[in-house]
Protein backbone atom coordinates (compact mmCIF):
# COMPACT_ATOMS: atom_id res chain seq x y z
CA UNK A 1 0.00 0.00 0.00
CA UNK A 2 2.39 2.29 1.04
CA UNK A 3 6.22 2.17 -0.39
CA UNK A 4 8.87 4.33 0.69
CA UNK A 5 12.22 4.21 -1.10
CA UNK A 6 15.78 5.41 -0.33
CA UNK A 7 14.15 9.03 0.66
CA UNK A 8 16.22 11.88 0.99
CA UNK A 9 15.52 14.91 2.33
CA UNK A 10 17.62 17.84 3.80
CA UNK A 11 16.23 21.51 5.31
CA UNK A 12 19.23 24.02 5.10
CA UNK A 13 22.56 21.98 6.49
CA UNK A 14 20.11 19.65 8.85
CA UNK A 15 19.87 16.24 7.12
CA UNK A 16 16.43 14.64 7.74
CA UNK A 17 15.76 11.97 6.27
CA UNK A 18 18.98 9.69 4.99
CA UNK A 19 18.02 6.86 2.82
CA UNK A 20 14.85 5.84 4.65
CA UNK A 21 13.01 2.67 3.79
CA UNK A 22 9.84 1.65 4.38
CA UNK A 23 7.28 -0.81 3.34
CA UNK A 24 3.76 -1.13 4.46
CA UNK A 25 1.93 -3.60 2.35
CA UNK A 26 -0.49 -5.37 5.53
CA UNK A 27 -3.31 -3.08 6.94
CA UNK A 28 -3.31 -2.23 10.81
CA UNK A 29 -2.41 0.35 12.96
CA UNK A 30 1.14 1.39 12.62
CA UNK A 31 2.78 3.49 15.49
CA UNK A 32 5.82 5.83 14.18
CA UNK A 33 8.20 7.13 17.31
CA UNK A 34 11.19 8.46 17.08
CA UNK A 35 13.39 11.71 19.64
CA UNK A 36 11.99 14.91 18.32
CA UNK A 37 13.63 15.93 15.44
CA UNK A 38 14.34 12.06 13.76
CA UNK A 39 12.00 12.68 10.92
CA UNK A 40 8.74 11.77 11.79
CA UNK A 41 6.78 14.26 10.62
CA UNK A 42 9.26 14.52 7.55
CA UNK A 43 8.41 11.29 6.09
CA UNK A 44 4.60 11.83 6.82
CA UNK A 45 4.55 14.98 5.18
CA UNK A 46 6.59 13.74 2.42
CA UNK A 47 4.38 10.76 2.33
CA UNK A 48 1.41 13.42 1.69
CA UNK A 49 2.91 15.80 -0.65
CA UNK A 50 3.56 18.56 1.79
CA UNK A 51 7.30 18.28 1.90
CA UNK A 52 9.29 17.79 -1.41
CA UNK A 53 11.92 15.07 -0.92
CA UNK A 54 15.52 15.62 -2.23
CA UNK A 55 15.35 12.05 -3.81
CA UNK A 56 13.89 8.72 -3.34
CA UNK A 57 10.34 7.58 -4.12
CA UNK A 58 7.31 7.09 -2.81
CA UNK A 59 4.95 5.13 -4.13
CA UNK A 60 1.13 4.16 -2.74
CA UNK A 61 -1.20 1.86 -4.26
CA UNK A 62 1.68 1.29 -7.19
CA UNK A 63 1.50 4.77 -7.82
CA UNK A 64 4.54 6.72 -7.75
CA UNK A 65 3.08 9.92 -6.11
CA UNK A 66 5.61 12.69 -7.36
CA UNK A 67 3.93 15.31 -8.49
CA UNK A 68 0.44 14.07 -8.38
CA UNK A 69 -2.14 15.02 -6.46
CA UNK A 70 -5.36 12.79 -6.72
CA UNK A 71 -3.81 9.98 -5.02
CA UNK A 72 -4.67 12.15 -1.79
CA UNK A 73 -8.05 11.48 -1.83
CA UNK A 74 -7.39 8.20 -0.72
CA UNK A 75 -5.37 9.61 2.51
CA UNK A 76 -7.19 11.19 5.40
CA UNK A 77 -5.30 13.16 7.34
CA UNK A 78 -5.04 15.11 10.98
CA UNK A 79 -2.50 17.52 11.27
CA UNK A 80 -0.52 18.36 14.53
CA UNK A 81 -1.86 21.33 15.14
CA UNK A 82 -5.04 22.17 13.96
CA UNK A 83 -5.76 25.94 13.33
CA UNK A 84 -8.52 27.06 10.89
CA UNK A 85 -9.85 30.38 9.65
CA UNK A 86 -11.07 32.14 11.97
CA UNK A 87 -14.33 33.61 10.66
CA UNK A 88 -15.63 30.96 9.13
CA UNK A 89 -18.27 28.21 11.35
CA UNK A 90 -17.81 24.86 11.97
CA UNK A 91 -20.40 23.61 9.73
CA UNK A 92 -18.78 25.83 6.77
CA UNK A 93 -16.02 24.23 7.51
CA UNK A 94 -16.89 21.14 6.97
CA UNK A 95 -19.05 21.93 3.99
CA UNK A 96 -15.92 23.20 2.55
CA UNK A 97 -13.67 20.05 2.69
CA UNK A 98 -16.95 17.90 1.56
CA UNK A 99 -17.11 20.09 -1.11
CA UNK A 100 -13.01 19.93 -2.18
CA UNK A 101 -13.60 16.00 -1.67
CA UNK A 102 -16.23 13.69 -2.90
CA UNK A 103 -18.61 13.05 -0.57
CA UNK A 104 -18.72 12.69 3.05
CA UNK A 105 -19.66 9.34 4.57
CA UNK A 106 -20.58 9.90 8.41
CA UNK A 107 -19.92 13.59 9.65
CA UNK A 108 -23.18 13.30 11.55
CA UNK A 109 -22.20 10.00 13.27
CA UNK A 110 -18.92 11.68 14.26
CA UNK A 111 -20.38 14.83 15.68
CA UNK A 112 -22.11 13.53 18.08
CA UNK A 113 -19.62 10.98 18.92
CA UNK A 114 -17.49 14.07 20.05
CA UNK A 115 -20.22 16.28 21.06
CA UNK A 116 -20.08 19.04 18.53
CA UNK A 117 -23.64 19.51 17.90
CA UNK A 118 -23.46 22.73 19.83
CA UNK A 119 -20.79 24.60 18.30
CA UNK A 120 -21.76 23.80 14.83
CA UNK A 121 -22.77 27.20 14.43
CA UNK A 122 -19.90 28.65 16.12
CA UNK A 123 -17.28 30.29 14.54
CA UNK A 124 -13.85 28.66 15.04
CA UNK A 125 -11.95 31.46 16.04
CA UNK A 126 -14.31 31.25 19.49
CA UNK A 127 -13.49 27.29 20.28
CA UNK A 128 -11.18 26.13 22.78
CA UNK A 129 -7.92 24.43 21.65
CA UNK A 130 -9.33 20.95 22.80
CA UNK A 131 -12.77 21.78 20.57
CA UNK A 132 -10.70 22.68 17.39
CA UNK A 133 -8.88 19.28 18.31
CA UNK A 134 -12.41 17.54 18.01
CA UNK A 135 -13.23 19.31 15.04
CA UNK A 136 -10.10 18.52 13.51
CA UNK A 137 -10.97 15.13 14.04
CA UNK A 138 -14.25 14.46 12.49
CA UNK A 139 -12.81 16.60 9.50
CA UNK A 140 -9.94 13.59 9.50
CA UNK A 141 -12.15 10.58 9.96
CA UNK A 142 -15.24 11.49 7.82
CA UNK A 143 -14.62 10.78 4.56
CA UNK A 144 -13.48 6.86 5.37
CA UNK A 145 -10.40 6.40 3.49
CA UNK A 146 -8.77 3.59 3.21
CA UNK A 147 -5.35 4.98 4.64
CA UNK A 148 -5.72 7.31 7.32
CA UNK A 149 -2.60 9.56 8.81
CA UNK A 150 -2.49 10.40 12.34
CA UNK A 151 -0.03 13.08 13.12
CA UNK A 152 -0.18 13.51 17.52
CA UNK A 153 -4.03 12.93 17.62
CA UNK A 154 -4.41 12.93 21.28
CA UNK A 155 -2.99 16.57 21.98
CA UNK A 156 -5.27 18.41 23.42
CA UNK A 157 -8.23 16.08 24.13
CA UNK A 158 -9.99 15.30 27.65
CA UNK A 159 -10.30 11.79 28.86
CA UNK A 160 -13.71 10.91 27.50
CA UNK A 161 -12.54 11.85 23.66
CA UNK A 162 -9.22 10.25 24.30
CA UNK A 163 -11.04 6.96 25.00
CA UNK A 164 -13.74 7.52 22.14
CA UNK A 165 -10.81 8.29 19.76
CA UNK A 166 -9.22 4.84 20.82
CA UNK A 167 -12.23 3.17 19.96
CA UNK A 168 -12.77 5.15 16.89
CA UNK A 169 -9.09 4.16 15.91
CA UNK A 170 -9.34 0.38 16.85
CA UNK A 171 -12.79 0.20 14.59
CA UNK A 172 -11.27 1.29 11.87
CA UNK A 173 -8.80 -1.03 12.32
CA UNK A 174 -11.20 -3.53 12.14
CA UNK A 175 -12.56 -2.17 8.45
CA UNK A 176 -8.96 -3.42 7.25
CA UNK A 177 -7.76 0.36 6.56
CA UNK A 178 -3.96 0.87 7.24
CA UNK A 179 -3.32 3.76 9.93
CA UNK A 180 -0.44 5.76 10.60
CA UNK A 181 -0.32 7.51 13.79
CA UNK A 182 2.90 9.72 15.40
CA UNK A 183 2.62 10.28 19.44
CA UNK A 184 4.98 10.42 22.26
CA UNK A 185 2.26 8.89 24.82
CA UNK A 186 3.73 5.76 25.25
CA UNK A 187 0.74 4.26 26.70
CA UNK A 188 -1.27 4.68 23.84
CA UNK A 189 1.49 3.09 21.88
CA UNK A 190 0.85 -0.09 23.78
CA UNK A 191 -2.67 -0.53 23.86
CA UNK A 192 -3.38 0.39 19.98
CA UNK A 193 -0.31 -0.28 17.86
CA UNK A 194 0.08 -3.44 15.52
CA UNK A 195 3.62 -2.24 15.12
CA UNK A 196 6.27 -0.03 15.99
CA UNK A 197 8.13 2.39 13.45
CA UNK A 198 11.25 3.56 15.29
CA UNK A 199 13.24 6.15 13.35
CA UNK A 200 15.92 7.38 14.55
CA UNK A 201 18.44 10.01 12.82
CA UNK A 202 16.64 9.74 9.28
CA UNK A 203 16.37 5.58 9.23
CA UNK A 204 14.62 3.12 10.02
CA UNK A 205 16.11 2.16 13.47
CA UNK A 206 13.57 -0.81 14.60
CA UNK A 207 10.10 -2.42 13.29
CA UNK A 208 8.43 -4.71 15.15
CA UNK A 209 5.41 -5.30 17.46
CA UNK A 210 5.67 -4.53 21.43
CA UNK A 211 6.76 -6.86 22.33
CA UNK A 212 9.28 -7.79 20.37
CA UNK A 213 10.84 -4.18 20.93
CA UNK A 214 10.66 -5.32 24.46
CA UNK A 215 12.67 -8.58 23.59
CA UNK A 216 15.37 -7.12 21.97
CA UNK A 217 16.04 -4.20 24.20
CA UNK A 218 15.66 -6.38 27.33
CA UNK A 219 12.87 -4.17 28.75
CA UNK A 220 9.59 -4.76 30.66
CA UNK A 221 7.67 -1.54 30.10
CA UNK A 222 7.70 0.11 26.50
CA UNK A 223 9.04 3.84 28.36
CA UNK A 224 12.34 2.26 28.92
CA UNK A 225 12.41 -0.26 26.04
CA UNK A 226 12.27 3.41 23.81
CA UNK A 227 14.84 5.34 26.39
CA UNK A 228 17.34 2.03 26.28
CA UNK A 229 17.79 2.67 22.77
CA UNK A 230 18.14 6.07 22.83
CA UNK A 231 20.68 6.07 25.71
CA UNK A 232 22.54 2.93 23.65
CA UNK A 233 22.90 5.21 20.35
CA UNK A 234 23.64 8.41 22.03
CA UNK A 235 26.31 7.19 24.61
CA UNK B 1 -9.26 26.74 -7.65
CA UNK B 2 -12.98 28.04 -7.90
CA UNK B 3 -13.88 26.68 -4.93
CA UNK B 4 -10.69 27.57 -2.49
CA UNK B 5 -11.19 31.32 -4.01
CA UNK B 6 -14.91 31.53 -3.33
CA UNK B 7 -14.02 30.68 0.36
CA UNK B 8 -11.11 33.08 0.48
CA UNK B 9 -13.37 35.19 -0.79
CA UNK B 10 -16.38 34.56 1.50
CA UNK B 11 -14.31 34.70 4.03
CA UNK B 12 -12.43 38.12 3.82
CA UNK B 13 -15.89 39.93 2.94
CA UNK B 14 -16.97 38.59 6.31
CA UNK B 15 -14.27 40.40 7.84
CA UNK B 16 -14.62 43.66 9.43
CA UNK B 17 -11.45 45.07 7.57
CA UNK B 18 -13.39 44.85 3.86
CA UNK B 19 -16.25 46.94 5.22
CA UNK B 20 -13.70 49.45 6.55
CA UNK B 21 -11.69 49.50 3.73
CA UNK B 22 -15.12 49.93 1.40
CA UNK B 23 -16.23 52.42 3.73
CA UNK B 24 -13.28 54.33 3.42
CA UNK B 25 -13.47 54.83 -0.24
CA UNK B 26 -17.44 55.39 -0.15
CA UNK B 27 -16.27 58.79 1.91
CA UNK B 28 -13.40 59.44 0.10
CA UNK B 29 -15.49 59.30 -2.76
CA UNK B 30 -18.49 61.42 -1.57
CA UNK B 31 -16.32 64.05 0.39
CA UNK B 32 -14.40 64.78 -2.77
CA UNK B 33 -17.24 65.44 -4.99
CA UNK B 34 -18.73 67.21 -2.81
CA UNK B 35 -15.43 69.63 -2.00
CA UNK B 36 -14.72 69.79 -6.18
CA UNK B 37 -18.12 69.72 -7.22
CA UNK B 38 -16.38 68.69 -10.66
CA UNK B 39 -16.09 65.04 -11.69
CA UNK B 40 -12.68 65.72 -13.46
CA UNK B 41 -11.23 67.35 -10.12
CA UNK B 42 -12.17 64.73 -8.41
CA UNK B 43 -10.77 61.95 -10.75
CA UNK B 44 -7.70 63.59 -10.50
CA UNK B 45 -7.45 63.95 -6.46
CA UNK B 46 -8.84 60.41 -6.42
CA UNK B 47 -6.29 59.19 -8.47
CA UNK B 48 -3.39 60.93 -6.04
CA UNK B 49 -4.56 59.37 -3.26
CA UNK B 50 -5.76 55.80 -5.34
CA UNK B 51 -2.01 54.83 -6.61
CA UNK B 52 -0.44 55.20 -2.91
CA UNK B 53 -3.09 53.46 -1.15
CA UNK B 54 -4.10 50.89 -2.95
CA UNK B 55 -0.51 49.74 -3.30
CA UNK B 56 -0.21 50.01 0.75
CA UNK B 57 -3.92 48.09 1.42
CA UNK B 58 -3.22 45.23 -1.22
CA UNK B 59 0.04 45.26 0.13
CA UNK B 60 -0.61 44.58 3.92
CA UNK B 61 -3.87 42.67 3.19
CA UNK B 62 -1.89 39.81 1.14
CA UNK B 63 1.05 39.21 3.43
CA UNK B 64 -1.68 39.25 6.41
CA UNK B 65 -3.82 37.06 4.53
CA UNK B 66 -1.11 34.34 3.74
CA UNK B 67 0.58 34.07 7.01
CA UNK B 68 -2.69 33.90 8.94
CA UNK B 69 -4.09 31.32 7.02
CA UNK B 70 -0.87 29.06 6.53
CA UNK B 71 -2.10 26.38 9.32
CA UNK B 72 -5.26 26.09 7.18
CA UNK B 73 -3.21 26.05 3.57
CA UNK B 74 -1.41 22.82 5.37
CA UNK B 75 -5.13 21.39 5.55
CA UNK B 76 -5.97 22.07 2.12
CA UNK B 77 -2.67 20.63 1.24
CA UNK B 78 -3.44 17.20 2.49
CA UNK B 79 -6.80 17.25 0.48
CA UNK B 80 -6.77 16.23 -3.36
CA UNK B 81 -6.04 19.73 -4.55
CA UNK B 82 -3.66 20.92 -6.95
CA UNK B 83 -0.93 23.11 -5.12
CA UNK B 84 -1.16 25.61 -7.63
CA UNK B 85 -4.94 25.78 -7.34
CA UNK B 86 -4.84 26.31 -3.47
CA UNK B 87 -2.11 29.38 -3.48
CA UNK B 88 -4.22 31.06 -6.69
CA UNK B 89 -7.17 30.34 -5.28
CA UNK B 90 -5.96 32.29 -1.80
CA UNK B 91 -4.37 34.57 -3.80
CA UNK B 92 -7.61 35.82 -6.11
CA UNK B 93 -9.46 35.49 -2.91
CA UNK B 94 -7.57 38.79 -1.44
CA UNK B 95 -7.04 40.55 -4.47
CA UNK B 96 -11.24 40.42 -5.85
CA UNK B 97 -12.41 41.06 -2.44
CA UNK B 98 -10.23 44.50 -2.21
CA UNK B 99 -10.93 45.07 -5.91
CA UNK B 100 -14.94 44.51 -5.27
CA UNK B 101 -14.35 47.08 -1.40
CA UNK B 102 -12.44 49.73 -3.69
CA UNK B 103 -14.96 49.42 -6.87
CA UNK B 104 -18.07 49.33 -4.97
CA UNK B 105 -16.92 52.01 -2.36
CA UNK B 106 -15.89 54.48 -5.75
CA UNK B 107 -18.86 53.13 -7.92
CA UNK B 108 -22.17 54.13 -5.49
CA UNK B 109 -21.36 58.31 -5.22
CA UNK B 110 -19.83 58.76 -8.74
CA UNK B 111 -23.01 56.61 -9.87
CA UNK B 112 -25.41 58.93 -7.53
CA UNK B 113 -23.44 61.77 -9.04
CA UNK B 114 -23.80 60.96 -12.42
CA UNK B 115 -20.62 59.15 -13.72
CA UNK B 116 -22.77 57.89 -16.44
CA UNK B 117 -23.98 61.24 -18.27
CA UNK B 118 -21.20 62.95 -18.06
CA UNK B 119 -17.79 63.12 -20.32
CA UNK B 120 -15.71 61.69 -17.53
CA UNK B 121 -16.82 58.13 -17.53
CA UNK B 122 -13.70 56.92 -19.28
CA UNK B 123 -11.34 58.59 -17.08
CA UNK B 124 -13.26 57.27 -13.99
CA UNK B 125 -13.38 54.09 -15.79
CA UNK B 126 -9.79 54.16 -16.45
CA UNK B 127 -8.71 55.21 -12.95
CA UNK B 128 -11.18 52.17 -11.54
CA UNK B 129 -9.29 49.85 -14.20
CA UNK B 130 -5.88 51.11 -13.23
CA UNK B 131 -6.54 50.53 -8.96
CA UNK B 132 -7.74 47.50 -9.36
CA UNK B 133 -4.38 46.35 -11.43
CA UNK B 134 -2.40 48.05 -8.78
CA UNK B 135 -4.28 46.10 -6.15
CA UNK B 136 -3.61 43.01 -8.22
CA UNK B 137 0.13 43.26 -8.86
CA UNK B 138 0.61 44.45 -4.99
CA UNK B 139 -1.00 41.66 -3.80
CA UNK B 140 1.02 38.81 -5.86
CA UNK B 141 3.96 40.95 -4.63
CA UNK B 142 2.68 40.54 -1.03
CA UNK B 143 2.22 36.64 -1.63
CA UNK B 144 5.78 36.47 -3.07
CA UNK B 145 7.68 37.86 -0.27
CA UNK B 146 4.99 35.77 1.90
CA UNK B 147 5.94 32.21 0.09
CA UNK B 148 9.64 33.31 0.40
CA UNK B 149 9.65 34.35 3.96
CA UNK B 150 9.33 32.06 6.81
CA UNK B 151 9.47 34.57 9.23
CA UNK B 152 6.28 36.76 9.84
CA UNK B 153 8.21 39.69 11.43
CA UNK B 154 10.40 39.61 8.29
CA UNK B 155 7.88 39.26 5.83
CA UNK B 156 5.91 42.09 7.17
CA UNK B 157 8.67 44.25 7.09
CA UNK B 158 9.98 43.38 3.79
CA UNK B 159 6.48 44.25 2.28
CA UNK B 160 5.93 47.50 3.76
CA UNK B 161 9.73 48.17 2.68
CA UNK B 162 8.71 47.21 -0.88
CA UNK B 163 5.79 49.62 -0.49
CA UNK B 164 7.56 52.30 0.63
CA UNK B 165 10.32 51.77 -1.77
CA UNK B 166 7.60 51.61 -4.71
CA UNK B 167 6.00 54.75 -3.16
CA UNK B 168 8.42 57.50 -2.29
CA UNK B 169 12.17 56.19 -2.32
CA UNK B 170 11.69 55.70 -5.85
CA UNK B 171 10.23 58.49 -7.13
CA UNK B 172 13.44 60.52 -5.20
CA UNK B 173 16.02 58.42 -6.45
CA UNK B 174 14.78 58.89 -9.99
CA UNK B 175 14.40 62.44 -9.35
CA UNK B 176 17.97 61.87 -8.20
CA UNK B 177 19.17 60.87 -11.29
CA UNK B 178 17.81 63.28 -13.39
CA UNK B 179 19.09 66.19 -11.60
CA UNK B 180 22.66 64.30 -11.25
CA UNK B 181 22.44 63.83 -15.17
CA UNK B 182 20.79 66.31 -16.23
CA UNK B 183 23.95 66.96 -18.97
CA UNK B 184 22.91 63.61 -20.93
CA UNK B 185 19.93 62.89 -23.16
CA UNK B 186 17.66 61.43 -20.37
CA UNK B 187 14.41 60.21 -22.56
CA UNK B 188 14.71 56.80 -22.60
CA UNK B 189 16.60 55.80 -19.19
CA UNK B 190 13.32 57.96 -17.95
CA UNK B 191 10.94 55.61 -19.94
CA UNK B 192 12.48 52.37 -18.78
CA UNK B 193 12.89 54.08 -15.55
CA UNK B 194 9.00 54.76 -15.34
CA UNK B 195 7.87 51.25 -16.30
CA UNK B 196 9.95 49.48 -13.55
CA UNK B 197 7.55 51.18 -10.98
CA UNK B 198 3.80 50.17 -11.61
CA UNK B 199 2.87 53.11 -8.72
CA UNK B 200 4.69 55.20 -11.78
CA UNK B 201 3.03 53.70 -14.53
CA UNK B 202 -0.38 53.85 -13.17
CA UNK B 203 0.17 58.00 -12.43
CA UNK B 204 1.33 58.50 -16.39
CA UNK B 205 -1.32 56.03 -17.42
CA UNK B 206 -3.96 58.34 -15.46
CA UNK B 207 -2.49 61.48 -16.58
CA UNK B 208 -2.42 60.00 -20.21
CA UNK B 209 -5.97 59.60 -20.10
CA UNK B 210 -6.43 62.71 -18.72
CA UNK B 211 -4.57 64.62 -20.78
CA UNK B 212 -3.49 67.30 -18.12
CA UNK B 213 -0.02 68.18 -19.31
CA UNK B 214 0.28 70.60 -16.31
CA UNK B 215 0.25 67.43 -13.99
CA UNK B 216 2.31 64.87 -16.00
CA UNK B 217 5.97 65.97 -15.28
CA UNK B 218 9.02 65.27 -16.97
CA UNK B 219 7.85 61.41 -17.72
CA UNK B 220 4.79 61.83 -18.86
CA UNK B 221 5.88 64.13 -21.42
CA UNK B 222 8.58 61.89 -22.47
CA UNK B 223 6.05 59.78 -22.44
CA UNK B 224 3.35 61.13 -24.28
CA UNK B 225 6.19 62.84 -27.05
CA UNK B 226 7.75 59.29 -27.31
CA UNK B 227 4.26 57.61 -27.89
CA UNK B 228 1.70 59.65 -28.13
CA UNK B 229 -1.31 59.26 -26.26
CA UNK B 230 -3.36 56.60 -27.42
CA UNK B 231 -0.10 54.17 -28.43
CA UNK B 232 1.12 55.51 -24.81
CA UNK B 233 -1.80 54.25 -23.37
CA UNK B 234 -1.94 50.96 -24.78
CA UNK B 235 1.97 50.35 -23.52
CA UNK B 236 1.12 51.02 -20.55
CA UNK B 237 -1.66 49.18 -20.29
CA UNK B 238 0.65 46.54 -21.41
CA UNK B 239 3.45 46.69 -18.86
CA UNK B 240 0.70 46.71 -15.98
CA UNK B 241 -0.47 43.15 -17.51
CA UNK B 242 3.47 42.04 -17.49
CA UNK B 243 3.75 43.56 -13.93
CA UNK B 244 0.71 41.74 -12.66
CA UNK B 245 1.29 38.17 -14.74
CA UNK B 246 4.61 38.10 -13.28
CA UNK B 247 4.73 37.75 -10.30
CA UNK B 248 1.22 35.31 -10.28
CA UNK B 249 3.42 33.13 -12.76
CA UNK B 250 6.23 32.97 -9.62
CA UNK B 251 3.34 32.41 -7.02
CA UNK B 252 2.55 29.23 -8.88
CA UNK B 253 6.74 28.11 -9.19
CA UNK B 254 7.49 28.70 -5.80
CA UNK B 255 4.64 27.07 -4.20
CA UNK B 256 4.77 24.05 -6.20
CA UNK B 257 8.79 23.69 -4.96
CA UNK B 258 7.99 24.63 -1.17
CA UNK B 259 8.17 22.40 1.87
CA UNK B 260 5.28 22.79 4.25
Amino acid sequence: MIEVKNLYKKFGQNEVLKGLNLDISNKGIFTILGPNGSGKTTLIKSILGMVIPDSGDIIINGENVKKQWDYRLNIDYMPQIANFPSNLTVNELFDMIIDLRIEEKRKDELIKLFGLSEFLTKKLGTLSGGTNQKVNIVLSFMFDSPIIILDEPTTGLDPVSLIRLKDLITSEKEKGKTILITTHIMDFVEQISDQIVFILEGVIYFRGTVNELKEKTNQENIERAIASILTDTYA
Amino acid sequence: MLKILKYSFYDLIRSRWSYVYLAFYLLLGSVLLFLNNDLSKAVITLMNVIVVLTPLIGTIFGIMYYYSSREFTELLLAQPIRRSNIFLGQYLGVALSLSASLIIGLGIPFIAYGIFYSGAIWDYLTLLITATFLTLIFTALAFNIAISTENRIKGFGYAILLWLFMAVIYDGLFLLGLIMFSEYPLENFSLFATMLNPIDLSRILILLKLDISALMGYTGAVFQKFFGTNRGLIISFSVLIIWTVLPIWRIIYKSNRKDF
